[in-house]
């Protein structure tokens, strides 16, 4: 089968939705548009699963390793002979995994949203939105090129900020859009000077070509790009630490996760997909891509293990202190990503030491699954009770059964009780950490169980604690609302049983996984002791955990307040960039550039009151002056001639 | 007819001349001014005529020129009229100090 009369289809059909809704649709499609987009997507999800098909099973592997094919590509902007632009699509393992998480996904939060965004004013805007940042993150995961990466990178970036913005009439959406903008594309700034060192030396921009050069030892660009060093590391340092930063800004990683609680003032189905599920694990799928690099230079590796590590206890611990649920399930998805990235971090290069590879690919897989599940289920809850604060809410067990059985199968999941999906993954990152970094496995393993601890004191808190006192006026939410629950929970139980090392891989060569069970019982049981602990303090309403939130005090307050990396934030652009740079450049903005411009017209202003004078509108003093000037002339002339 | 010199009639012209000139700075009534236009270019046509006629006495081109200024100068005096015209209907008056729209 070939794969180039088919793929391109899969990144381009919701480019056309998207133009065709952008255009026409509050206009012809005010109703339909729902229905167009989820059309659209199931065909390319089926597209999708077609491909994924062929690729793992029919001709992907070649001599037992899978191979990565380019079924399409042409050249977009050519440089010089050698450096050009290309736009195109690799099939790989991860390219293929991502191919079908996104459009699956993104499948289930269209289906979601027919529902939930229901009677909006700008419904068919809302899809349209929706298919700019699915053709995005499509384009993002095929691409093969860096550049390519980079433009879907921002692509992705702008639908994110377009879809966090949705209620634009709510200041805090329009700050929270703001915010998510600048603070990615302060990273991007990054991510932009790494690409430029990497292709510099490499004198290309191709990822394979890229990766080959910068590998082959001996090689001339990889002696021009380790012999140059700044600042006590070299070049190919600073460099995968700069894409690195790149990636970390998309996904939220610590110091640059400030903006994804905030994001959360989008629609809740928006959340599961971009903030939960595709768009933050972008960063990873980045690593993931660079891997090789990332493997032949330890520096930059262990950058990328401790930052996702310490990136995952913080946003643990801060997550067990907040009140609104999405803000929860938003600090939850930073720590779960810390996991990818230190999986990633730990991991090595090669059939017997790539398990932290394998394992962060396939965490991704199954975050996507259970932790899109929670937000749709959050959504459902939200829709109902018109709060997002936990506070408001309890009991509400028996008023939506099936999101209850959803939500707490995902609490299962994301806390790696088996046979969920999660512990799997869990377990398979944990065991790499063991096996490479005694400190970082200790603290993935604490980060676990704060995790079970925090995600069931959100069920309990949701579904039991007090009674519901909300009044059940529309029931638990429409068909279409419920579908996509119901098979995202099959998923999210289910999908740890893929045997996913024997598909993807560091370097292509499938290899049987399996799961120690003596090494589970530590992680597992922590994890059972903190759901216990989770249900003793919030299953019924007492008041223990005051008493608890007030004994741990100072610790207690700065979790609450996030340990105040906003104020810091603030702290560094309010008092020092806009009072030592900013004040001073609108100074000399207001007072000499502007005060240049300001004389130049008071000049020409004074010149034109001083001659519009002879401009009398009488037209005998013009007769006069034109014989005055023929006089003049006259004289002159004969003067000249004399 | 040589006991008229030249600079007989270049008097005459140039007293023509500066009589229009002067009309049309002074008066205010534009036909008054229209005029002394004529005046003035007929004192050019004298001057062409008396030099066609002293310096080149076998030729005609001063005498040519002379007659394209008076048909110029009949077209011209038709616009002129036009324009006065228009001017009476929009301000009834001729009078150019009244029509000082047109400034600054």
């Amino acid at each position: 089968m070939n794969y180039a009369s088919y793929i391109a289809w899969i990144p381009l059909l919701p480019l056309a939705v998207f133009v065709l809704l952008g255009l026409w649709g509050r206009k012809y499609f005010k109703n339909s548009a729902g229905i167009i987009g989820t059309i659209v997507l199931l065909a390319i999800t089926v597209l999708s699963l077609v491909t994924a098909y062929h690729y793992f099973f029919v001709d992907g592997k070649v001599n037992g390793v899978f191979q990565s094919i380019i079924p399409l590509q042409y050249t977009w902007l050519q440089f010089s002979p050698n450096v050009s632009i290309d736009m195109g699509i690799v099939l790989d393992p991860i390219s293929v995994m991502m191919l079908v998480v996104v459009t699956f996904i993104s499948l289930m939060v269209h289906i979601f949203s027919l529902g939930y965004m229901k009677g909006e004013e700008r419904f068919s805007t809302y899809y349209a939105f929706l298919s700019l940042f699915t053709f995005s993150m499509l384009g993002l995961v095929v691409s093969t090129n860096i550049f390519q990466i980079y433009i879907f990178w921002e692509l992705v970036g702008i639908s994110s900020y377009l879809l966090i913005g949705f209620y634009f009439d709510k200041p805090s959406a329009v700050a929270a859009s703001k915010k998510a903008f600048i603070v990615t594309r302060f990273a991007d700034l990054g991510f932009l000077i790494g690409i430029l060192i990497l292709s510099f030396h490499a004198e290309t921009l191709d990822f394979h070509t890229l990766i080959t050069r910068l590998t082959t030892a001996n090689s001339s660009q990889l002696i021009s790009i380790t012999s140059n060093s700044f600042l006590g590391a070299s070049k190919l340092t600073w460099a995968l630490t700069l894409v690195f930063i790149g990636g970390a800004g998309k996904s939220a990683i610590f110091p640059l996760h400030i903006w994804l609680p905030d994001a959360m003032e989008g629609p809740t189905p928006v959340s599961a997909l971009i903030h939960a599920a595709t768009m933050v694990v972008a960063g990873v799928y980045l690593v993931a891509r660079l891997f090789p690099l990332y493997s032949s230079d330890l520096a930059a590796l262990n950058i990328v293990a401790y930052v996702g590590a310490l990136s995952a206890i913080i946003a643990a611990i801060i997550a067990c202190t907040q009140t609104d649920i999405k803000r929860v399930l938003a600090y939850s998805t930073m720590s779960q990503i810390g996991f990818m990235m230190f999986a990633l971090g730990v991991s090595r290069y090669g059939n017997e030491h790539g398990i932290g590879y394998t394992a962060s690919m396939f965490h991704l897989f199954t975050h996507a699954f259970f932790k899109s599940l929670l937000f749709l289920c959050a959504g459902a809850v939200i829709h109902l009770v018109h709060s997002n604060d936990m506070k408001d809410m309890g009991g509400l067990r028996k008023l939506m059964p099936i999101t209850h059985i959803a939500f707490l199968v995902a609490c299962l999941a994301i806390s790696g009780i088996p046979p969920f999906s999660g512990f799997f993954s869990k377990e398979e990152i944990l065991s790499s950490a063991y096996q490479s970094n005694k400190l970082i496995y200790f603290v993935g393993v604490l980060t676990s169980m704060l995790t079970a601890f925090y995600m069931f004191r959100l069920y309990f808190n949701i579904f039991h604690n007090k009674e519901s006192h909300t009044d059940l006026h529309h029931g638990e939410g429409t068909f279409s609302m419920k579908l996509p629950l119901i098979i995202l929970t099959a998923c999210a139980a289910l999908a740890g049983f893929v045997p996913f090392s024997s598909f993807v891989t560091s370097d292509g060569t499938p290899h049987e996984s399996h799961v120690d069970i003596s090494f589970s019982i530590l992680p597992v049981s922590l994890s059972v002791i903190a759901i216990l602990f989770a249900a003793r303090l919030y299953r019924k309403q007492n008041d223990l955990p005051d008493k608890i939130a007030n004994s741990l005090g100072g610790l207690y307050r700065s979790a609450y307040k996030k340990f105040y990396i906003d104020e810091i934030y603030l702290f560094i652009t309010k008092k020092i960039i806009f009072n030592l740079i900013g004040r001073p450049a609108a100074w000399i903005d207001k007072n000499i550039v502007d005060g240049f411009m300001n004389l130049l017209a008071t000049i020409t202003a004074k010149i034109s009151a001083l001659i519009k004078k002879f401009q009398s509108g009488k037209v005998q003093s013009y007769a006069l002056y034109f014989f005055g000037g023929i006089v003049g002339l006259t004289v002159l002339f004969i003067y000249w001639w004399k | 007819m040589n006991d008229i010199p030249l600079t007989h009639i270049l008097f005459v012209s140039t007293a023509l001349f500066f009589i229009g000139m002067y009309g049309l700075f002074t008066r205010r009534n534009m036909i008054t001014m229209l005029m002394s236009i004529e005046l003035m270019l007929n004192s050019v046509n004298i001057n062409f005529v008396a030099f066609n006629k002293y310096l080149y006495p076998n030729q005609l081109n001063g005498i040519f020129f002379t007659i394209f200024i008076i048909t110029i100068a009949a077209a011209e005096a038709v616009v002129a009229i036009a324009i006065i015209i228009n001017l009476y209907r929009s301000h009834h008056s001729i009078d150019v100090e009244d029509a000082g729209e047109m400034k600054w």
